[in-house]
């Protein structure tokens, strides 16, 4: 593949700082020309402030970044693609209702000698150029009538015509059908047979070993390995990015949970969910919860933890399955069903889908729970002082009073505000989607300690965490998600880092019926896997 | 990830107050400073036939801005309403065969389903407020003057005495207007549906995830701009004692949505400030009045009011990423 000792595009001990954050902490990265190099790493890793160092939408604090051999430092966007480095990014940034040709060749439309643009020639350009990379489409529609596997090409196609000499793609492949992937996979390919350099961001581990050279593997804005892909034992690349080392898994004690593993909690479960299916994101997933027993969601980034969490509180359209609490099936999109049948979600992302920045924390935490403090459409200031008051005690949520703005607090005490919301409308399940993550450490041990707490209330708990250990220490059974489909359930002795890892890297969708399993009651799995 | 604080930060702190300051209060101080400003300059200002003129020709635009309030507290906007007051002030007239309260009934429902129309184009659709009531701006207008086409005078004494009578020598229309101010204040603060539009125009996402009848919420906001607006068109016509469809309500979408902005109403959403905006239109009825009263032309009026609404506008905005 004729990929020289040379660089293209290298970063050398970049560093990246935002408030309250290192974001990149003496990074280096290199590409050569003529290979493709996977990008790897979970959230927060530092995957995409990299990439926005390389494509000149941030500028590093420190450190160097070399393309072609010379130092170079990128103002905007527009220098950077000038100059060769061309971004594919997860959703098309193109313009929807412009025809493709417009679209492929926007900002170098052919002109005739008045200056105005040459339909014609500009058409029969695109045509060709489109056909290269195997669609065959009228490039006189508006790009939004392509399908999306369609739209990603010309997206592509625009990308690589402008003479490019580094490739970067944000997982090109998140909403493709398999064989748009194959498509893509052979466009891949010509680009390193061209001696084009791609940089690949993608969280499926198979595509990366069918198509990338090298591996570079980020994490907590470190460089944590970087070396060729084959010969990297899935295990060991798994282990590499979650960050913990095989041999030095620790059993216990970091977190503030005290579960014990053993107990079989029993009894119907008080959540179900039957086969949920949504196209590209979920396939036939099934969970369960019982009262009083935690169960963890593992899997990678981008694995359909978060969807499956949205999707049992009816928050993400689904093409089949049903979610039955205490035994009654929820009418199927409707949030305030299953609020009302006692599901809550406290989501992933606090500032985008939690917290209403500009409310107070007391507001904050009745929101959910406005009727039933309410007499005759009126809220009752006493009882939601009550409500409020015995909160922030339980929670120990710190603010200077109950009308302080939400947005003024540390993130940890905004959590505990989004707990408290959702207690308050004293839920039987309760969905917990990443509840540590950007908390201080003392949240965090006392956000653990409080799910316990819960659980042993009686609560039913599907607790969803990046943090492996929080989530081996906090779980009671762990169901393992792979690229959108349950590959694994882990109970009892299993529940472990160690488990939680193996079954990530062992349950290859590609390889059919599932071969040996250390765990096994992944009977929904094998026939949704045929895909790829 | 929001540095705010970066270079200077004592005199940082100090404009953030005063512009905390100024959004909360700066319309009552511009109303009071104007009023004291009357008092001493303009010769029979404190009489009261002039206080009864003013008030109640603002009260149209005072009504209409409390809807346009709400409405703008989902990060919506309505510009249907001067339109739903010409089809109001037409269904009146046509109705008051059968009596006042009848016709205004049947002029408040036409304001309300004009409002469900654009609430279920905004929430269920998924158009974008200010095209969906563009729309209705147009196409209600038409309707009206389809109604009624021109100019048609009305003699039923009560609707007379509606827009012309006064209770302790406040016009009935005034008192109206009060009234509806403090029950949107109330709805506003004390209701469940007060709280959860806040909370919806604060952040839609959030309240969808937290259960919120989102959908429900948003549509009924905008019949209640349309009711009110309906309202305020039967006042006028019972004031003017004639119906007019073609030029009753004309640009008045424009002066209620000055008067919320005025009145600290940031127009992302998130925030209902009802008696603010009272005083925002308030403020711009005593600005232009003593204007005049001082001879100088409309066109300066103008001007004077393009400076507060920008200021009004940067001084909210100073405030609002977080």
């Amino acid at each position: 593949m004729g990929a020289s000792e040379e660089p293209v595009l290298e970063a050398r001990q970049v560093t990246k700082r935002f408030p309250g954050v290192v974001a990149l902490d003496g990074v280096s990265f290199a590409v050569l020309p003529g290979e493709v190099h996977a990008l790897v790493g979970e959230n927060g890793a530092g995957k995409s402030t990299l990439i926005k160092v390389f494509t000149g939408v941030y500028r590093p604090d420190g450190g160097e970044l070399r393309y072609q051999g010379e130092r170079v430092a990128f103002g905007t966007p527009l220098e950077a693609q000038r100059s060769g480095i061309s971004t594919i990014y997860q959703e098309v940034n193109l313009v929807p209702m412009m025809s493709v040709a417009r679209n492929l060749l926007l900002g170098r439309e052919p002109r005739n000698r008045l200056g105005v643009i040459d339909a014609t020639r500009m058409y029969a350009e695109a045509e060709a150029l489109l056909a290269g990379y195997g669609v065959r489409t009228d490039v006189r529609r508006p790009l939004r009538t392509l399908g999306m596997g369609a739209q990603q090409m010309v997206a592509l196609a625009r990308a690589i015509s402008v003479d490019a000499r580094v490739v970067i793609m944000d997982e090109p492949t998140s909403s493709l059908e398999p064989r748009e992937v194959e498509t893509l996979f052979g466009v891949i390919r010509r680009l390193r047979d061209d001696g084009i350099a791609v940089v690949y961001v993608s969280h499926r581990l198979d595509e990366l070993y069918q198509v990338c050279d090298r591996v570079t593997v980020l994490r907590d804005g470190r460089l944590a390995h970087t070396g060729p892909m084959a010969g990297l034992d899935r295990l060991r690349l798994i282990s590499l990015m979650l960050g913990r080392a095989l041999d030095e898994v620790r059993t216990s004690g970091a977190t503030r949970f005290s579960r014990d593993h053993d107990a079989e909690a029993t009894g119907a479960p008080v959540m179900e969910a039957r086969s949920l299916t949504s196209r590209h994101v979920l396939r036939d997933v099934s969970v369960s919860v019982r009262p009083g027993e935690v169960v963890g969601l593992g899997g990678l980034l981008g694995a359909g933890r978060s969807e499956t969490a949205k999707a049992i509180l009816g928050a993400l359209p689904l093409d089949s399955g049903v979610v039955l609490v205490a035994g009654l099936p929820l009418r199927r999109g409707s949030t305030t069903t299953a609020i009302r049948a006692g599901v809550s979600l406290l989501p992933e992302d606090r500032k985008a889908e939690g917290i209403i920045p500009n409310l107070s924390v007391r507001e904050n935490i009745v929101l959910a729970s406005l009727s039933r403090l309410a007499r005759g459409g009126v809220v009752s200031d006493a009882r939601v002082d009550e409500v409020v008051d015995a909160f922030i005690r339980k929670l120990r949520i710190k603010a200077s009073s109950p009308h302080q703005k939400v947005s003024e607090l540390s993130g940890g005490n905004q959590q505990k505000v989004l707990l408290a919301r959702w207690l308050a409308v004293r839920p039987k399940v309760l969905l917990l989607d990443e509840p540590t993550r950007g908390i201080d450490v003392g949240a965090k041990a006392e956000v653990q300690a409080l799910i316990d707490e819960l659980a042993d209330e009686g609560l039913g708990v599907l607790l969803i965490s990046s943090d492996l250990e929080e989530l081996a220490e906090g779980s009671d059974r762990i169901i393992v998600l792979r690229e959108g489909a349950v590959v694994a359930e882990l109970s009892g002795a299993d529940v472990t880092e160690q488990g939680i890892m193996t079954s990530i890297a062992h349950h290859s969708p590609t390889s059919g019926p599932l071969a040996v399993e250390p765990v096994t009651r992944a009977d929904h799995s094998s026939k949704a896997e045929s895909h790829d | 990830m929001t540095d705010t604080t970066t270079a200077a930060p004592a005199t940082r702190v100090d404009r953030t107050r005063l512009f905390a300051w100024l959004q909360e209060y700066g319309v009552y101080a511009a109303v009071l400073t104007l009023l004291v400003l009357n008092v001493l300059f303009t010769p029979r200002f404190l009489d009261v036939a002039n206080f009864r003129t003013q008030l109640v020709q603002v009260t149209p635009i005072v009504i209409v801005s409390l809807g346009m309030a709400l409405v703008i507290g989902t990060q919506g906007i309505d510009l249907s309403v001067g339109s739903v007051m010409a089809l109001s002030a037409a269904m009146v007239v046509l109705y008051l065969g059968y009596g006042v309260l009848p016709a205004l009934i049947v002029a408040l429902v036409a304001g309300a389903a004009v409002g469900a129309a654009g609430g279920s184009l905004v929430a269920y659709v998924g158009v974008q407020p200010i095209v969906a009531t563009l729309a209705l701006l147009v196409g209600v207008r038409g309707l009206a003057n389809v109604l009624v086409p021109q100019l048609m005078e009305f003699r039923n004494p009560d609707l007379i005495a509606l827009g012309s009578s006064s209770v302790a020598g406040v016009p009935i229309i005034v008192v109206i207007a009060a009234a509806l101010t403090l029950l949107m204040a109330f709805l506003v603060r004390r209701t469940t549906f007060g709280r959860q539009v806040v909370a919806i125009g604060g952040n839609r996402t959030a309240s969808e995830l937290s259960g919120l009848p989102v959908k429900r919420v948003l549509m009924t906001v905008y019949m209640i701009s349309g009711a009110l607006a309906a309202l305020a068109g039967v006042l006028a016509t019972a004031r003017l004692q004639a119906s007019d469809p073609t030029s009753l309500g004309l640009f008045i979408e424009l002066s209620a949505i000055t008067a919320v902005v005025v009145g600290g109403t940031p127009l992302a959403g998130g925030r209902i400030r009802v008696l603010s905006t009272v005083m925002g239109a308030l403020l711009m009825q005593l600005l232009s009045a003593t204007l005049i009263k001082h001879n100088l032309p409309q066109s300066w009026t103008q001007m004077v009011q393009a400076v507060i609404i920008l200021t009004a506008v940067y001084v909210t905005r100073e405030r609002g990423p977080r």
